[in-house]
């Protein structure tokens, strides 16, 4: 194949030159470290990593990149994005996918199975992941579904799918209602050790619904489910996750409810990780108040407690892991009445922002929630990047904390623009973000 | 020119078979089932000569009550029966008044009025031929109930064992495929480990029941690792609407981790031996490559050990008939 011309990247290691990341604010969620630092990378690998101001001599070959106290961490690992390719390019590319993370100090990815045709089968498989390592830039990875087709009813080729790669099952926003379909792929999955995400939101309660069961919604006229459809699914899978052993990803929690069967759940040894999205985080449902669709989310907004709880469960490390849920919706899907846009919003390049607002705020620790995005699902899904030590890749992020922006979501590099955060004023510019050792964006000076 | 076998050394080797029924292999102790096995012996050589009939059931009645279809199984207890010098009835219950709503009660009450004094019984629900032991005064014996049992298929198992290596004990022995739903895999963890084989059952958790752990088995779902060294493979039959994604994904993922072809077969002993209680899927569970080496095969043999052990329990039933 004849080498295509690269625009925004240079490779670091291609003449073997080495970088060095000086004086930077160095967050390292692996050994919770969150202190002076450097980084020496080479070669497409995190050489060198010094965990004290200053870096003594550096040879005179190393190109030196002073960070100035600018936050430089692992690469954020984002382990729920949506892209339109197969099926609805229109929507977003891998490669528009994978251009916006870059954006957004996202140096992995896991693209989500619910494509046209899905990613059922091995082959399927394999097109992302050959289509990915075309793109060069970011890592892309790719889950597999769980049942065919995202019927919920047969089981999905799981052993072929993760032997082509596939890092863990799910059915992303459907939801498999057969509780003895569950079961078998929980058990299935088992006997290849894989990870099964599962949405937890009984299917009957939210059918037809756009948002939270409440006053709120009452008075906005909106369908909504109650908040407890999310806590009886959890609770049937936490109960299956048990009887099978299986590994279980709960795709989303939102409430306060749900965390408190999550605690018990975990407490009883079930092996049970949680994830949470950052529009949970961010925003509740009296932001949907001027019938904005890019509000219109799934699962809907809760309310400030249920906010705050969700937050509190971050900080604890009763959430292990942080998405950005990312799921482009070009205009036409949400140019609509609130109830009949197409829910998701978009969000690789909003996600360490987003994040970074809890960090101003000083509801956690900033080396807690990067833990979230980086060294966490990296352990969840057996991937090699999320961590500063000698010998991982150099998966890196320089981010400015403080340097205030506010969002125009127009001016995305994601082909959708569906952003809750648009007009939105937050703090933490992407300065430079490193894949593999190559400077794959860099903040315009 | 060796001497051919006779009825006297038939009779020599009989014993009264020691239950009235044969509806699961714990029926039998160790000590018994070496006794049968060789009778058995006796029967295999019996069978391989031109002269191979004896009357030692004349007179008895043998009825083949096969309520689920049966090639290999029925054919093998008739050609049994009929060696011996029994009066073979193979009854259709399917076509018959069960398929107008009798019930199995009522039909054994009927057949029991007709005097069979051997009733060989395949049904699809588990415990079957336990309730039919019940209701008739024959001898019955379970050629099959639902997921329960299947103690001649396991005697012949043990029988082709013993003919390819000499012995049974201490041979590891890995059944892979569909133990949730085969009476054969449970029929075999009883009598294998009975005779001092390490049984091992290897296939993916969805096809092993959750509690095989306590029955003092080894279970694997690494195939490789499961067949690792192995002296026997034993492959199950998985029925085709369990692999379209209710307890497997699809035929083709079910053989890439769990069909035995001879990448994987790489895994267990060289001297190892394959078996199959048929109808095999080629392809599925089993490469036709393996299949069909006789090197390595022994499913034809497995075939003539049945014949050779259903006429063993069929005498030793009868023989325990004349004592009474």
């Amino acid at each position: 194949m004849a080498p295509k011309p690269r625009t925004m990247t240079a490779r670091s290691g291609a003449n073997g030159q080495a970088i060095a990341f000086i004086n930077a604010r160095m967050v390292d969620p692996e050994g919770r470290y969150d202190g002076p630092g450097s980084v020496v990378v080479q070669g497409g690998v995190i050489a060198d990593v010094v965990r004290k101001p200053g870096l003594g001599e550096l040879s005179a070959d190393i190109r030196v990149i002073d960070c100035n106290g600018a936050m430089l961490a692992p690469g954020l690992i984002d382990i729920r994005v949506k892209t339109g390719e197969p099926g609805a390019e229109q929507k977003e590319t891998l490669k528009s996918a994978c251009r916006a993370a870059a954006a957004g100090g996202v140096t992995s990815i896991v693209i989500q199975p619910d494509t046209d045709p899905a990613v059922d089968d091995p082959a399927t498989v394999d097109f992302i992941l050959r289509r990915a390592r075309d793109i060069e830039l970011v890592h892309v990875y790719c889950a597999g579904a769980a049942t065919q087709s995202l019927g919920g009813e047969r089981m999905a080729e799981i052993g072929l799918m993760l032997e082509a790669g596939a890092r863990y099952l799910t059915d992303v926003d459907r939801v498999i209602a057969d509780s003895k379909v569950m079961q078998r792929v929980l058990t299935y999955a088992k006997g290849f050790g894989a990870l099964v995400a599962h949405r937890p939101a009984d299917p009957y309660l939210s059918a037809g619904t756009v948002a939270t069961g409440g006053e709120f919604a009452s008075r906005m006229g909106l369908a909504g489910a109650p908040v407890v459809a999310e806590r009886i699914m959890l609770e049937r899978d936490l109960a299956l996750a048990e009887i099978t052993g299986a590994r279980l990803l709960v795709d989303q929690i939102t409430c306060a409810d749900a965390l408190e069967s999550l605690e018990r759940g975990k407490k009883k040894g079930v092996q049970v990780t949680a994830s949470a999205s950052i529009n949970h985080l961010s925003f509740n449902e009296l932001d949907i108040g001027d019938y904005r669709t890019f509000y219109r989310l799934d699962p809907p907004l809760r309310c400030e407690d249920d906010r705050q709880a969700l937050i509190d469960a971050i900080s604890s490390g009763l959430v292990e892991v942080v998405t950005s849920a990312h799921a482009p919706a070009p205009a036409e899907d949400k140019r609509l009445p609130f109830a009949e846009a197409v829910p998701g919003a978009v969000g690789l390049e909003t996600l360490l922002a987003g994040l970074l607002s809890l960090h101003h705020e000083d509801r956690v620790a900033l080396v807690d929630l990067m833990r979230t995005v980086t060294y966490a699902p990296a352990t969840l899904l057996g991937l090699p990047g999320g961590r500063l030590s000698p010998g991982a890749p150099a998966d890196l992020v320089l981010c400015d904390l403080d340097a205030p922006f506010a969002l125009d979501a127009d001016k995305l590099i994601s082909k959708s623009k569906n952003s809750p955060f648009d007009g939105r004023r937050l703090q933490g510019q992407v300065l430079l973000t490193m894949a593999g050792g190559r400077i794959v964006h860099q903040a315009e000076e | 020119m060796t001497k051919l076998v006779g009825i006297d050394d038939v009779r020599a080797r009989t014993f009264a078979f020691p239950a009235p029924h044969f509806i699961g292999v714990q029926d039998l102790n160790r000590l018994q089932v070496m006794d049968l096995l060789a009778l058995a012996e006796t029967f295999v050589t019996l069978n391989r000569q031109q002269a191979k009939k004896l009357d030692l059931l004349k007179g008895l009645t043998l009825m083949n009550l096969f309520f689920e279809n049966s090639t290999r199984t029925q054919s093998s207890f008739e050609l049994a029966g009929k060696r011996l010098g029994a009066d073979v009835v193979n009854m259709n219950p399917r076509a018959s008044s069960m398929a107008k709503g009798e019930t199995l009660i009522d039909t054994a009450v009927t057949l029991n009025a007709m005097h069979p004094d051997l009733l060989v019984v395949r049904h699809a629900s588990s415990g079957a031929a336990a309730l039919l032991a019940q209701k008739v005064s024959g001898s019955v014996i379970n050629a099959g109930d639902g997921q329960h049992e299947h103690p001649t298929q396991a005697l012949l198992d043990a029988l082709s064992i013993k003919q390819a290596f000499g012995h049974v004990d201490g041979l590891t022995v890995a059944i892979c495929g569909d133990v949730a739903h085969s009476r054969v895999a449970r029929s075999n963890v009883i009598m294998l480990s009975m005779l001092g084989a390490n049984v091992r059952l290897v296939g993916p958790p969805t096809l092993i029941p959750g509690s095989a752990e306590r029955w003092g088995v080894e279970v694997h779902h690494d195939m490789r690792k499961g067949i690792a060294g192995a002296d026997v493979v034993m492959m199950l039959r998985l029925q085709l609407e369990r692999m379209q994604g209710a307890l497997v994904p699809s035929t083709r993922e079910y053989f890439r981790f769990y069909g035995l072809d001879r990448e994987k077969l790489a895994a267990a002993a060289p001297h190892v031996r394959v078996m199959h209680p048929g109808p095999m899927n080629r392809g599925v569970e089993i490469d036709s490559d393996v299949a069909d080496d006789p090197t390595v095969s022994l499913i034809q043999n497995q075939v003539e050990m049945g014949v050779a052990v259903r006429m063993a329990v069929l005498a030793s039933l009868a023989a325990r008939l004349d004592v009474a």
